[in-house]
């Protein structure tokens, strides 16, 4: 009688699917090319448009100084490519048990919540926020999340916009104490393709995020009205990531073909060529 | 009538939220599948009405957007669609104005709504002020005294309010343009700096501030203070780039001067998100970043259109230049805004 009781409670105990638990404290393995300071014009490896292109290049370090910018997070687009550790939470239903949303939040991030109560998308005139609305299922033992109503961004941090019309598709795959973060990006105004790219984290039991208070100040005494960037074929910086490491400006600036790798087959032949000469 | 139930829950850190407003009092809006969002609702008379916040409500689809204060006190809204519209906008506040709990007590279904009292005009345009006929006659003006005694129409409809070039331009028959019916008028003007409501309305205070000659000559924000919403009129839109109409007495630094004004105005609630609401003339519900990029992107666009004029490049070789080329394909062609700066920087002074 005892040993039914046992089987019945196990049974009871045992999930009818399996869910991961992603929640805790994550900090970012820096052994991809996520370390975060990019430089200007080093654009390799992003699928922009022309139109991201030329954004890109008009781009301007100082535009980060302007008021309305010092405070700004890294939105959804970027942030789990940063050098910042994420902390990851779920609600619960108290009656049902189920996990109604997952939250995230990284060092320079708002909270990024992931709706699993089936809510239904909020209207085309609601605001868009940095992490824009999105909502998950699991997929097996992965979680799919998709983020729509997301605020005109940056792909990485030198200039590389996202427009405020693009979607995200991420997947967390879990395997053990590591974390694989994916995020698939479409963007019909500054990208070609899909920008696929992920991003590992180490659970870190002891981790805290500090907090990141920031106050607007005058931080460039510059007229009113003044807006950083550089005119059409003016920026002299461009070039210099491709002076520093001997790449091709076909590859530095970016662009579908840079993402694949018959592009740096074609470079090396091309060095190895010029080499023999 | 569409009436979404997305309730904006800014509190905390948290990006927004959805919540339930009520028990099966609004019609539930359904994106359907996930992906890419559809694109905002044309004007085609399918009107959407979005809570922004408090009494504060957004009504689209009509040609410019409506601002809605729907409260104890009555109706104010801020511009009135396209003349063809106003009928589908009467009956969509009149549905809101019964559907929604105004003070706290169960919902009167049957009970008439309290009327429209006042219309705000953002601009002179047609897709702002072109209901103001039908809109103003299905309202009344609370008035007494002398007034009443003296003028014997003065609470015969709602009261329109606008700055002053707008009235002249609705009175006027100039420059080829028809005289609108006298209906459709402002009642009420201001020719200085700004203009407040002599009382709350909906328990707060509203502020009409003229911006000079930024999208017209006769453009006025409109900002309710306690909501904390601030309604732009066309001088920012999301849906594509500003159009600065010189002939009513637009100009590109006008609208640079009323954006950075707007940014002077409004307070994020954290990180450059929330905080102060703002209704676009056209196009979703922002905030201050999104006017932050809008200002940079038509700061930047002036900054190239004005190094081609020093270059003494003509206004076609400006255009062929393409100095909008990043944001076309966001905004569309850039040609009639291209040629707007243009002429706004190369006008006499």
């Amino acid at each position: 009688m005892k040993t039914e009781g046992l089987w019945i409670w196990l049974a009871l105990s045992t999930p009818l699917v399996a869910q991961m638990d992603f929640a805790g404290e994550w900090a970012p393995v820096q052994d991809e090319d996520n370390t975060g300071n990019p430089h200007i014009g080093e654009f390799i490896g992003i699928p922009m448009s022309e139109a991201g292109r030329l954004r890109s290049e008009a781009w301007s370090s100082s535009y980060m100084t302007l008021p309305e910018w010092q405070c700004r997070p890294h939105g959804a687009m970027y942030i789990s490519r940063g050098p910042s550790q994420v902390r990851i939470w779920k609600e619960v239903d108290p009656v049902s048990r189920q996990i109604t949303a997952w939250h995230a939040e990284w060092l320079r991030s708002i909270d990024n919540p992931y709706y699993m109560d089936g809510r239904a998308q909020p209207s085309e005139l609601a605001p868009h926020t940095w992490g824009g609305f999105s909502t998950a299922t699991y997929e097996g033992e992965m979680l799919k999340i998709t983020t729509t109503h997301l605020k005109e961004d940056y792909y990485r941090r030198n200039g590389v916009p996202s427009s405020d019309r693009a979607t995200l598709t991420q997947y967390w795959i879990r395997r053990g104490d590591y974390l694989t973060w994916v995020t698939i990006a479409y963007d019909p105004i500054y990208l070609t393709e899909p920008m696929i790219r992920s991003s590992e984290y180490r659970l870190a039991l002891n981790q805290q995020i500090p907090p990141y208070p920031c106050t607007v100040v005058d931080e460039v005494d510059r007229p009113k009205g003044v807006v950083p960037h550089e005119l059409p074929g003016t920026n002299p910086y461009l070039g210099e990531f491709g002076q520093k490491y001997d790449i091709p400006i076909e590859a530095t600036g970016g662009g579908a073909a840079s993402m694949y790798p018959e592009l740096a087959r074609k470079i090396i032949r091309q060095k190895n060529a010029a080499t023999k000469k | 009538m569409i009436v979404n139930r997305t309730h904006w829950m800014l509190a905390g850190i948290a990006a927004f939220g959805m919540s339930s407003l009520g028990d099966g009092l609004f019609a539930q809006q359904n994106g359907g599948a996930q992906g890419r969002p559809a694109n905002p609702p044309a004007a085609n008379g399918e009107i959407e009405i979005v809570p922004v916040r408090g009494h504060i409500y957004l009504l689209a689809g009509a040609g410019g957007n409506i601002t809605l204060s729907v409260g104890p006190d009555g109706v104010l809204l801020v511009d009135s669609g396209l003349a063809q519209y106003a009928d589908k906008v009467l009956a969509a506040i009149r549905q809101l104005s019964r559907e929604i709990d105004v003070e706290g007590q169960p919902v009167k279904s049957y009970a008439p709504p309290k009327p429209i009292r006042f219309i705000i005009n953002t601009h002179v345009h047609a897709d702002h002020t072109g209901g103001n006929e039908k809109l103003r006659q299905a309202g009344k003006t609370f008035t007494g005294g002398n007034v009443t005694g003296d003028i014997a129409d003065a609470a015969e409809g709602a009261a329109i309010l606008a700055h002053e070039s707008v009235l002249n331009r609705m009175s006027a028959s100039r420059g080829g343009e028809a005289r609108t019916a006298a209906d459709a008028w402002p009642t009420e003007t201001y020719y200085k700096d700004s203009m407040k409501l002599s009382h709350f309305f909906n328990g707060e205070g509203v502020r009409l501030i003229h911006m000079p000659n930024a999208h017209t000559d006769g453009d006025s924000l409109v900002y309710f203070r306690g909501s904390d919403v601030l309604t732009t009129g066309d001088i920012f839109v999301t849906t594509g780039y500003p159009f600065i109409d010189l002939e009513r007495g637009g100009s590109v630094q006008g609208i640079l001067n009323a954006l950075n004004y707007i940014l002077d105005l409004v307070i994020p609630e954290f990180r450059t998100e929330g905080g102060t609401l703002i209704i676009p003339g056209h196009g979703r519900i922002s905030d201050t970043a999104d006017v932050a990029y809008y200002r940079d992107m038509v700061t930047i666009v002036r900054d190239r259109v004005q190094a081609s004029i020093k270059k003494g490049m003509t206004l076609e070789q400006v255009k062929a230049s393409r100095p909008t080329a990043d944001w076309d394909p966001r905004y569309g062609s850039g040609d009639r805004f291209v040629e707007g700066v243009y002429r706004s920087l190369t006008a006499k002074k």
